[in-house]
């Protein structure tokens, strides 16, 4: 009946355009550019000083860069702008350091199995066997690294495995607690006692089986970046988490420990630390001992990002909620259960982007290395710049640099901010 | 209530595997294990170190301090030369620090802040250009930054006889470093001082006794240009009165370089830039988060209370944001202060420089100056995180 009346509209009537002052590129320069004359102002002022500064820099970065040449006086010749020949003829120093150019296919290989082996942490649809490379990945980037028999890494992992074992067996018939120290002293024997005689005794029966051995000094370059800055990454993590746990421990001397590691390292700077490592780590070893100037940064850097994580972590666990531990705690479930069920997975989820801010931070601050002597890329930009063929070279190396850790850095960053979206599971507190 | 009693009263019989499986003990048994592992580790590290001093015939003093420096510092706040002693050139090195890290912390804060209040502008193209600013430090070593200042110091800025003095010949930028003009105090200066001192209690008090007087009757006087007046009439008219005692000493170009003025050289100018705009990208981010922080239900509570914007941002916005920005802000002041002890890299001789420095190399006592130096850092950081806990509880929020 009602459809039927004449006056009510039973069509639709065809749109109309929106009207030019609300949509549109005008539109949209109205509202975003020239609100108010203040934005005006403001607007016109930023648009000249943008244009200034690409007038001088477009012109010399982009449009009269060389970047072939032997040398900055060839480079002079060809064109005036940027000279970035310095960079492509240098590319193999900058990336690898002295790094022998016949084995340059073993640090290209352990990067792209680097993605490998971090991909199953970032992707939880991939198979979850893929965490067995994961595992495997450290010592498998040591041996491509440094070379060496094959008989070291092996004998690790027959290690890791006896351990197993030894735990397994003694948890048969003792405690757990009993059997624990049973396979711990088991590995600890097995390391210091007999993997040497072991990987001796295989070398000579057996023969030298393994890649050529590179040595540490050897290193440069982004390829020390990235062993600083991925080793720093994987052994900050469990050790901040075992210092925050530490931390926030009800048992006073376990928090007193942790509380005064954590705020020494996190009260000096990095490069009093990293001088503590390359004059001062040999004295706190038994006489006689020495070793490599790079493990020993490693150390530190280590030491270093796990107390920023441990915060970082420490403010995870504070922001969860009580009664996600009285929960735990009326499940019946112990400590270490709680913690591993339910405490560490959800605090470790609010603390992603404090982590990742951390490992950011970690990547950057390898650079520091460059002033103890190691030569990092910017520790090998001196050298490049004194020598004969590019002396008075300046802005093109650090940008080139620059570049690099921006787009690892920043790619970081963006995946730390998609992860955290993934993982959101919309529950406020 | 009883049957809890009557467990407790219970004498049980003390195992020894109690220790290990019975909640109540096992913490104690953890406890004593740890303090002995760490005590045994620590030994253990002393006992190294003592033993490889004896293979190095070295010995633990601090004596060195008190011995000649025999070297020279560019870049001094107090009396020092090559005959002082080593503690006097680490004291010139902590100064230094100290210098460089105030300096950078006022100007990253006012860098931070701008940035970070850009960022939420409403204009599309000052918002782009503030992250564009953000991201780029953000993600690029501080260390490259500063090399990359102090190369564009060197390379870019005129040698002084060329050099074009700015604001009046006030202000000479060179490729050795900066002129500034110094101020000259008088007799008559100290009157001057006290005067302006009594004119700064004086705004404080002025201010105080407006919010007394706001609070009982509503009503609100012009504080701002009545405080800016008791601030500076009286000191300007006691400051021609007495003849005008503060001048200014402006360089001058003689010869192959400027004399008078106060000189800071290239290497200072350079960290100062680089460390506050490194570090002014991460508070801007700080400032934006605070900012947001707060919920719109807030600004809207305020505007319908009356209040125009500008004292919504004062009364209702700044006080709880700045709750949410101070204790990360705190914490940039600290990583900027460790962070300039990278001024090793461009020859500035702050206290790394100096006591972890070259007089680590001269005397050979690395542990000992180290030791120092890490003394030295930890005593600040300690200090800045007290305050910033102080200051936490004060704001904190009173719940329950």
């Amino acid at each position: 009946m009602t459809n039927k009346i004449a006056f009510v509209a039973t069509e639709m009537l065809p749109e109309q355009a929106a009207p030019v002052n609300t949509k549109g590129a005008i539109a949209w320069m109205q509202s975003n550019l020239f609100s108010t004359p203040r934005d005006t102002i403001l607007t016109v002022v930023f648009l000249a000083v943008v244009a200034g500064i690409l007038y001088y820099l477009v012109p010399w970065l982009v449009l009269n860069s060389v970047f072939f040449a032997d040398s900055i006086r060839e480079c002079r010749e060809i064109d005036t702008g940027a000279c970035f020949a310095v960079v492509t003829s240098r590319f193999n120093q900058l990336i690898f350091g002295f790094y022998p150019s016949q084995h340059y296919w073993r640090p290209i290989l352990t990067f792209l199995m680097m993605f490998v082996a971090f991909a199953p942490l970032l992707h939880d649809n991939l198979p979850r066997k893929m965490l067995w490379f994961t595992a495997a990945f450290p010592l498998l980037a040591y041996w491509f690294l440094w070379g060496g028999a094959i008989w070291g890494p092996l004998l690790i992992v027959a290690a890791l495995v006896g351990t197993y074992f030894v735990y397994k067996t003694a948890a048969a018939s003792l405690s757990p607690i009993l059997s624990l120290i049973a396979s711990v002293v088991f590995l600890i024997f097995w390391l210091l006692f007999i993997q040497s005689w072991l990987s001796a005794g295989l070398t000579n029966t057996i023969g030298f089986i393994g890649l050529e051995p590179v040595e540490s000094a050897k290193f440069g370059g982004f390829l020390i970046t990235f062993v600083i800055g991925v080793s720093g990454i994987a052994g900050s993590l469990p050790i901040g988490i075992v210092l925050a746990l530490g931390r926030g421990s009800d048992m006073p001397t376990v928090k007193m420990i942790c509380v005064g590691f954590i705020e020494f390292i996190r009260g000096v700077p990095l490069i009093t630390l990293l001088f503590v490592a390359s004059t001062l780590l040999n004295y706190f070893l038994p006489p006689g001992t020495t070793f490599d100037l790079i493990l020993r940064v490693i150390i530190m850097v280590t030491l270093f990002a796990s107390a920023y994580m441990a915060e970082v972590i420490r403010g995870g666990l504070a922001a969860l909620p009580r009664g996600q531990y009285e929960a735990a705690d009326a499940l019946g479930l112990n400590y270490w259960q709680a913690t591993r069920l339910i405490v560490l997975p959800q605090a470790l989820k609010i603390s992603i982007p404090g982590i990742v801010s951390t490992f950011i931070g970690l990547f950057k601050d390898s650079v520091l290395v460059s002033i103890i002597g190691i030569l990092d890329p910017i520790g090998i930009m001196q050298p490049i710049r004194s020598s004969s063929e590019w002396n008075g070279i300046i802005w093109e190396l650090p940008i080139f640099i620059g570049l690099v850790f921006f787009v690892f850095c920043f790619a970081m960053s963006r995946y730390s901010m998609y992860f955290e979206r993934k993982l959101d599971t919309g529950h406020r507190n | 209530m009883t049957v809890a009693a009557d467990f407790a009263d219970e004498a049980e019989p003390f195992r020894i595997s109690q220790l290990i499986y019975d909640k109540r003990y096992r913490s104690y048994t953890i406890q004593v294990v740890t303090m002995m592992l760490f005590m045994l580790a620590v030994a253990w590290l002393v006992n190294n170190v003592i033993e490889n001093f004896e293979a190095l015939g070295k010995t633990f003093s601090i004596d060195f301090l008190w011995q000649p420096a025999s070297y020279d510092i560019n870049q001094k706040l107090i009396e020092y030369s090559s005959r002082s002693p080593h503690w006097k050139a680490a004291v010139v090195g902590i100064l230094n620090t100290l210098v460089l890290a105030f300096l950078g912390c006022i100007f990253a804060t006012i860098v931070g802040v701008a940035v970070g209040v850009a960022r939420l502008s409403k204009n599309w193209l000052v918002s782009r250009l503030m992250t564009i600013y953000i991201e780029g430090f953000r993600n690029v070593p501080v260390l490259l930054w500063i090399l990359l200042v102090s190369s564009a110091f060197s390379a870019l800025l005129p040698a002084p006889r060329q050099a074009a003095p700015l604001l009046g010949g006030g202000f000479v930028p060179t490729n050795r470093g900066f002129y500034f003009p110094a101020p000259v105090f008088e007799s008559g200066s100290g009157i001057l001082a006290i005067i302006f001192v009594a004119s700064i209690i004086g705004a404080w008090f002025f201010g105080r006794w407006a919010d007394a007087r706001q609070k009982a009757t509503g009503e609100i006087l012009p504080v701002f240009w009545i405080r800016l007046g008791i601030l500076l009439v009286p000191t300007f008219l006691m400051y021609f009165l007495l003849g005008m005692p503060v001048g200014l000493d402006i360089p001058e170009l003689k010869g192959f370089n400027y004399q008078g003025g106060l000189f800071v050289r290239n290497s200072f100018m350079a960290l100062w830039l680089a460390l506050s705009l490194y570090t002014g990208a991460f508070i801007a981010e700080n400032v934006r988060a605070g900012i947001q922080a707060i919920s719109h239900g807030q600004t809207e509570a305020s505007s319908s209370l009356g209040l125009p914007p500008s004292r919504t941002m004062n009364l209702v916005v700044l006080p709880q944001a700045l709750r949410i920005i101070i204790p990360p802000l705190i914490s940039q002041y600290l990583n900027l202060t460790k962070n300039s002890s990278l001024a090793i890299a461009v020859g500035y001789m702050d206290v790394t420089g100096t006591l972890g420095g070259i007089t680590l190399n001269q005397t050979g006592r690395e542990m000992e100056c180290l030791l120092l130096l890490m003394a030295f850092y930890l005593t600040v950081s300690l200090l800045i995180s007290g305050v910033m806990n102080v200051y936490n509880n004060s704001v904190a929020l009173k719940e329950r």
